[in-house]
């Protein structure tokens, strides 16, 4: 098992994606898709439904045949190989246990096509459902056992194969909000104790987030962009990945005025609001801002707020509490739109009522601006 | 107060009752009591007219003359066969059916099987005498392709029989393994796949034990039908058929000999009961779960 501490430099990167088109029909599930993933690393794909990722995947694995581009995973090109000898293995949504076999039996029933004898085979197969924490459970059925349980015996069944590339097929999906908060540590732990490169699919952007070193985030069948999530979360390249990544206050509005980088905005019967400019804009161009509910500070007076933020004031229309991602809602005084603001975690303003009159305000260049389609 | 709910215990009893009534009594009627009077007469011998004496003589008939227990083996051999033929043909179908076709097709492709039965049983086995007798379609056929110089009588063979209890059968195959095989979750297939693997090793290791019930219904089913089959042996096999029905028959309505047909009919009996329970044994499957797929 290659170590994600030391990386063969020169070695090519795990999984390489050229230019890859599918189309159903009429319609383009995936467009051109071109990425690489490194070898060791933890990748996402991130999308919507129907953005045509499970697709990607699927071509990945080799379930279907792309109409153009190149697959080569550990630098060797995939085209027709079917998918019992590429060096990829993948956990399915459903995880595809097969009910029919104990534990022991679905670990090694790769190990069994490959013709390796049974006492081998149950030894590794032991051997890997002790490494992911099942220790004496081989005989067991697999209905015996507990969501994540399972979900560790699908990952246990590839792993044992020690395949180039893990795909997964948004496997929390099934899992209650609670354990799949668990699960998500839980197999980040283990991609790093293997060390071997994951390509996670999920429509989830905390999942996304949390588990990946890289991320692509997919729409209509290419990716809107591909960066860590640290820079998907602040400098979102596209309109999508503003509003799909993380929680977001959508303002939309036409551009009055431009400073430098900044912009000013109208936001709706005269509110002022000055921004990031994403992209080259036009005065009087139509614009969508994005604005993060952190990214805003809560204020019962304007001079109470930090220098060089621009100040506005509203109405609070309701308090959300839930513990460390507690938000106020407020409706801005001249504009009437609804904005989420994170409440501080001092507590400073858990006093608050719907009704109460309170002032906000934030760095512009925490606000960034894409032009409306 | 607890009079209330003994009350609605006891009505919702008799709703119950009432339901089932018609199909007991059916069961009574047409089944049950007919064969305890078949078992009395089985176990009882003619010694003079209108006196009978309690014995084993019918049963003992049935093992010292050869040709009776000859005709119940091979009836027994040739409706296995004919089981595993309409298996191994049904199989395909089903898959295509479950798995391959959609919607309209799959329908279609049922109701291409249910047509047989569209036409009554006679009428269709006549249909296939008209194609295969010496005189008839087929024969004709192969001499105009030159394959045989004279017509051949295709009729009153085995493998005749065994063509036409596939045929009859097919269904009553298709139909279980189609439920069995459409609750197998594509995944499943696409993992073992994906696990390196191949065509045989799928079908081996996750499609047969996942239709297991399925498979075992369905040749239950067939197996029974095939040996209970009367008209289809008589007609296609004629005087060679040697079908165990017929000889059941032949001592019901040409002998007169009640007491020996009602014999040989427990005979079917116990065999066709002997073969299920060998069919569930060998496969490992339960009675309970198997019947939930007929």
């Amino acid at each position: 098992m290659s170590s994600a501490t030391t990386p063969a430099p020169a070695a090519a990167p795990d999984l390489e994606v050229r230019a890859v088109s599918k189309r159903f029909a009429a319609h383009a599930a995936v467009n051109e898709l071109s990425f690489s993933v490194p070898r060791g690393s933890f990748f996402s794909i991130l999308g919507p439904s129907g953005c045509g990722k499970t697709t990607l995947l699927r071509m990945i694995a080799g379930f279907i045949q792309p109409d153009s581009g190149a697959i080569a995973i550990g630098g060797r090109d995939m085209a027709h190989v079917p998918p019992n000898r590429r060096p990829v293995n993948m956990v399915f949504q459903h995880l595809a246990l097969f009910p029919m076999m104990s534990v022991g039996e679905n670990v090694a029933f790769g190990l069994a096509r490959r013709g390796v004898g049974r006492a081998e085979r149950t030894r590794r197969a032991g051997a890997m459902l002790e490494r992911v924490g099942l220790a004496g459970a081989a005989a067991k059925r697999t209905d015996e056992l507990s969501g994540g349980q399972r979900q560790r015996v699908a990952i246990a069944r590839s792993m044992v194969l020690e395949p180039t590339l893990l795909l997964l097929d948004e496997p929390l999906g099934a899992l209650d909000l609670k354990l799949r908060e668990h699960m998500k540590v839980e197999l980040k732990q283990l991609q790093s104790a293997f060390g071997t490169t994951f390509v996670y699919i999920t429509h989830d952007q905390s999942e996304a987030l949390v588990l990946s070193d890289r991320v692509g985030v997919m729409n209509q069948g290419h990716f809107e962009q591909l960066g860590t999530p640290q820079e998907l979360y602040y400098s979102p390249a596209t309109a999508f990945v503003a509003g799909f990544v993380g929680a977001s206050n959508r303002l939309s509005g036409t551009v009055r005025a431009i400073d430098g980088a900044l912009l000013e905005i109208d936001a709706g019967d005269g509110w002022q609001v000055r921004a990031r400019a994403h992209t080259a804009l036009a005065v009087g161009a139509p614009v969508q801002a994005y604005v993060r509910p952190e990214a805003m500070t809560l204020a019962r007076t304007p001079a109470e707020l930090p220098a060089g933020h621009s100040a506005h004031s509203g109405q609070v229309t309701d308090m959300l509490f839930d513990g460390a991602s507690s938000a106020l809602l407020l409706r801005e005084a001249r504009s009437r739109r609804e904005l989420r603001i994170a409440l501080p975690q001092t507590g400073a303003f858990a006093d608050l009522r719907p009704g109460a009159q309170v002032c906000f305000g934030f760095e512009p260049e925490r606000v960034v601006a894409f032009a409306a389609v | 107060m607890s009079e209330a709910p003994a009350r609605a215990r006891w009505s919702r009893r008799l709703v119950l009752a009432l339901l089932l009534a018609p199909a007991l009594l059916w069961l009574l009627a047409l089944i049950i009591l007919p064969h305890v009077d078949l078992a009395v007469l089985s176990f009882r011998e003619r010694v003079a007219p209108r006196e009978y004496t309690p014995s084993l003589a019918q049963y003992r008939t049935f093992f010292t003359e050869p040709l009776y227990w000859h005709v119940f083996v091979r009836t027994a051999l040739l409706s296995a066969t004919a089981t595993l033929i309409t298996l191994l043909v049904a199989f395909p179908i089903a898959w295509i059916i479950a798995k391959l076709a959609r919607g309209r097709t799959s329908a279609l492709l049922f109701v291409v099987c249910l047509i047989p039965f569209w036409v009554s049983e006679t009428v269709r086995t006549l249909g296939w005498m008209i194609l295969l007798r010496e005189s008839g379609v087929l024969p004709a056929i192969l001499v105009h392709l030159g394959i045989t110089a004279e017509p051949v009588e295709l009729l009153y063979h085995d493998a005749t029989i065994l063509v036409g209890l596939v045929y009859t059968s097919l269904l009553f195959m298709v139909v279980p393994l189609v439920g069995s095989l459409e609750s197998l979750d594509n995944s499943l297939i696409e993992a073992a796949y994906d696990l390196g693997a191949r065509g045989g090793a799928i079908l081996r290791t996750i499609v047969i034990p996942h239709a297991a019930p399925g498979i075992t219904a369905g040749c239950i089913v067939v197996f029974m039908l095939t040996l209970g089959n009367y008209l289809t042996p008589t007609l296609l096999g004629g005087k060679n058929s040697l079908w165990f029905t017929e000889q059941i028959y032949t001592q019901f309505i040409t002998r007169f000999n009640w007491e020996q047909g009602a014999a040989f009919g427990f005979l079917l009996l116990a065999l066709s009961t002997a073969m299920v329970w060998l069919g569930l044994k060998l496969s490992g499957q339960r009675f309970s779960d198997v019947m939930r797929r007929v």
